[in-house]
């Protein structure tokens, strides 16, 4: 009984249990709890894989009975996008804020390959975040609109043989990041005998491959039974179908064909009534559990062992995250400060190097100017000279002149054979 | 976290493409509302847990009015005679943790007395080991929870309430009781109370607490139900209420007494019984009621969500400062401004 198994596990920890002699008035407060919860809201994230027209939409509409998006998508989408909407319903007090994320253009390319990458990094991304808020000084976890996706409804096509490749490839990847609870699609399509069998052979790949679909919980005995049964009827053969029909005197949604009419709510026809007992009227909170205490604990550990972190340090002794976290950040400024010497050595060197070569280039220009100062310099000198000479032989000229002049005049006056003798002398003697 | 930037999703894979969120109306029974069921189930299978803190000074009727509180012997103090009571001469603090169960719910309880408070001759700093108790078990939980594996449920220990005992002096607060409150009502919730009411008159109770509210009011003192966490409206009426009636005047009694051909829990003296659960003599039922009956739950949650937070943000903090300090042997932050 799980009421004896609590008190065995807090008796462990050293307390004795007392007996009350009156009503004191605790017992209110799982309404307590849930009252608060019921202010707050509650988030739930459903992520919905399956090939082009196989029926999301429409299931999830049947689901909630209401009608979301109406957008059919194409064929011809080049890689797989994920198209997440957040919706608010209410119902009686209960307000839910649902987000449905579709896989547009799964299955669809002729190269499959890169298929579920986009979804893994989608699941990886709202951990992420998660995390992001979870590991920030100042944060506010109680009203953060959790992301995480809480349940994979992963649709199977009918073909009534085995799983696709690109089926088990995909759910082999997603299996310790979401809680997967695979359904087989458009389930009219297929006999009852030839379901029986599918179902069997699919979930046996599924088992031979390891593949961990999401198993409802069975510990808690008010729950157990209903859970273990319903356990045996997955994978669960769906049929969706929101237009109605009168059925006898009820309205119920049905599909019709010329051979008859197909039930959505009726057992008989499909396990469509299973699915919603299970998913929300049963386990919801259970989903929402697994993700944030088994998904998202393993991804925090995982992430956060990746960036080096451990709970014990090198000689095995307990070092908190917050000095692994304090190391690395003064080590990443360490980084960044050498970066930046760096940086600005090249920075000091590249200027020294500039100046050199400006002042390289004054002194050349300096010298160039010398050089031309001294060239015109001794040009004026030589100019000088050549003019003082020049001087000089006016001035001797104009003697010359003005002697012969008086010699001349001389001459005129005096004798002349007396003369000519004495000119000639003159003349020498000149 | 520096040095690594979160890669976005491809922009083709945004977290929410609508831009407001979209009401819908439901076209019949989905069973949502079950998910409250589940709920309950499962905080039923894990069971709660509440620490209570009590302070005073000795002889005001602490281990009586918790034992009245959960009507059982929670702290086991001996009453015969002959016995003395030994007054430590420092502030101590003792735990007694029990596990108690009503109607399928289990409670783990823990009540931390502190006997010493207030009983020497200089209280200077008599509050240090008590906040440095409340912070210890913070530091307990910051510790698990920062750890790579941590546990599913992290073990809680932190205060979840103090309730402080004032004497029935009648007069004003003591510089005492305002220091302490002054300092604790920033780090746990504190619900005072007027001990051992019994010694008042109803004029003389009234008179009483409007001066403390008073008091606590000039000094900017906010006690539990603080005006600041209220959420809505709703809330915020039904806290009014209490908080007009804050400090609770209370009797504790651990006895039962004939009275009216019922057995009630009083205390007899000659001039009459005060009957502890008859809203006309005490108001003993009111703090029952806010501890346990409709608060208790928020209690804990303003606790972890307002109280832990700010612990935490200021521990985070100090590490920082503490990690680049010279001290360490790493580079002093003034001496890594100044090469820049």
């Amino acid at each position: 009984m799980a009421s004896s198994e609590v008190a065995r596990q807090l008796q462990n920890d050293n307390c004795r249990p007392l007996s009350l002699s009156g009503h004191v008035g605790f017992d209110s407060l799982p309404d307590q709890l849930v009252n608060k919860s019921v202010n707050q809201g509650f988030c739930f994230n459903i992520l919905c894989i399956g090939e082009t027209g196989i029926g999301k939409s429409t299931l999830i509409d049947t689901l909630f009975n209401t009608s979301f998006d109406d957008r059919v998508s194409t064929h011809f989408q080049p890689n797989v996008r994920l198209r997440a909407q957040t919706y608010e319903l209410q119902e009686s007090n209960v307000r839910l804020k649902l987000t449905i994320v579709n896989t547009v253009g799964f299955g669809d390319q002729i190269n499959k390959e890169d298929s579920y990458q986009p979804i893994v990094d989608y699941i990886d991304a709202q951990f992420e975040a998660y995390l992001q808020e979870e590991l920030k000084i100042k944060r506010s976890l109680y009203n953060y609109h959790d992301t995480r996706i809480h349940v994979c409804l992963y649709f199977i096509s009918p073909t009534g043989h085995s799983l696709k490749t690109l089926d088990l490839l995909t759910m082999k990847n997603l299996d310790s990041k979401v809680n997967i609870i695979p359904v087989i699609a458009k389930a009219d399509t297929i006999s009852k005998t030839e379901l029986q069998k599918f179902k069997i052979k699919l979930m046996s790949e599924l088992v031979s491959n390891g593949v961990q679909i999401y198993q409802f919980p069975t510990d808690d005995e008010t729950i157990s039974k209903i859970n273990a049964t319903m356990n045996g009827h997955l994978p669960f053969a769906v049929v969706g179908s929101m237009e109605e029909m009168k059925i006898g005197n009820k309205m119920v949604k049905a599909r019709q064909y010329p051979w008859g009419i197909v039930q959505v709510e009726n057992e008989n026809h499909c396990d469509f009534v299973k699915l919603r007992e299970m998913l929300i009227c049963t386990n919801m909170e259970d989903l929402r559990e697994q993700t944030h205490a088994r998904h998202y604990e393993l991804y925090r550990r995982c992430k956060l062992e990746e960036m080096g972190f451990r709970d014990t340090g090198p000689e095995n002794k307990p070092v908190s995250l917050q000095e692994t976290y304090e190391a690395k950040r003064h080590e990443f400024f360490g980084e960044l400060q050498r970066k930046e010497e760096e940086m600005r050595q090249m920075f000091v060197q590249r200027v020294k190097e500039k100046e050199a070569i400006l002042k390289e280039a004054e002194r050349e220009l300096q010298a160039k100017f010398e050089h031309l100062k001294r060239l015109h310099q001794e040009e004026r000198m030589k100019l000088e000279e050549k003019r003082k000479l020049l001087e000089d032989d006016m001035i001797a000229f104009n003697k010359r002149k003005a002697a012969t002049e008086l010699l001349q005049a001389q001459a005129f006056a005096s004798t002349p054979s007396v003369s000519l003798k004495k000119d000639k002398d003159r003349k020498n003697f000149m | 976290m520096e040095g690594q930037p979160v890669q976005p999703a491809p922009e083709e894979t945004p977290r929410n493409t609508n831009p407001a969120n979209v009401g819908l109306e439901l076209f019949g029974y989905v069973g949502i509302e079950a998910v409250l069921d589940q709920m309950r189930i499962k905080t039923m299978k894990t069971g709660f847990e509440f620490n209570l803190m009590v302070v005073g000074q000795s002889g005001l009727g602490k281990s009586t009015m918790v034992n009245t509180l959960f009507k059982s012997k929670v702290s086991r103090k001996p009453t015969g005679p002959g016995y003395e009571e030994h007054i430590p001469k420092t502030v101590q603090l003792q735990s007694v943790t029990h596990i108690i169960e009503e109607k399928g719910v289990k409670m783990k309880l823990t009540v931390t007395d502190t006997p010493g408070f207030g009983d020497q001759i200089n209280n200077e700093n008599c509050w240090d080991p008590i906040i440095k108790y409340i912070n210890e078990q913070y530091e307990k939980y910051l510790r698990e929870e920062i750890l790579i594996s941590r546990k599913r449920k992290i073990p809680d220990t932190r205060v979840h309430s103090c309730v402080y005992f004032v004497p029935p002096t009648g007069h004003w607060l003591r510089p005492l009781d305002l220091e302490f409150m002054r300092r604790l009502s920033k780090i746990v919730n504190v619900v005072p109370v007027i001990a051992k009411a019994d010694t008042l008159t109803l004029e003389e109770r009234a008179e009483f607490k409007q001066r403390i509210q008073k008091d606590l009011k000039a000094h900017g003192i906010s006690v539990y139900p603080q005006e600041d966490f209220d959420d809505n409206p709703d809330d915020r009426i039904l806290n009014d209420k209490i908080r007009d009636k804050i400090p609770f005047a209370v009797v504790g009694a651990d006895k039962e007494h004939q009275v009216n051909g019922k057995r009630v829990l009083g205390r007899k003296t000659k001039w009459g019984i005060i009957e502890v659960e008859n809203p006309a003599h005490c108001e003993f039922p009111l703090l029952r009621d806010l501890l346990i009956r409709s608060h208790l739950q928020d209690l804990k949650d303003i606790t972890h969500n307002v109280h832990y937070e700010s612990y935490r943000v200021q521990r985070l903090n100090e590490s920082n400062r503490l990690a680049l300090s010279p001290v360490n042997g790493l580079l002093g932050k003034d001496e890594v401004e100044s090469d820049l």
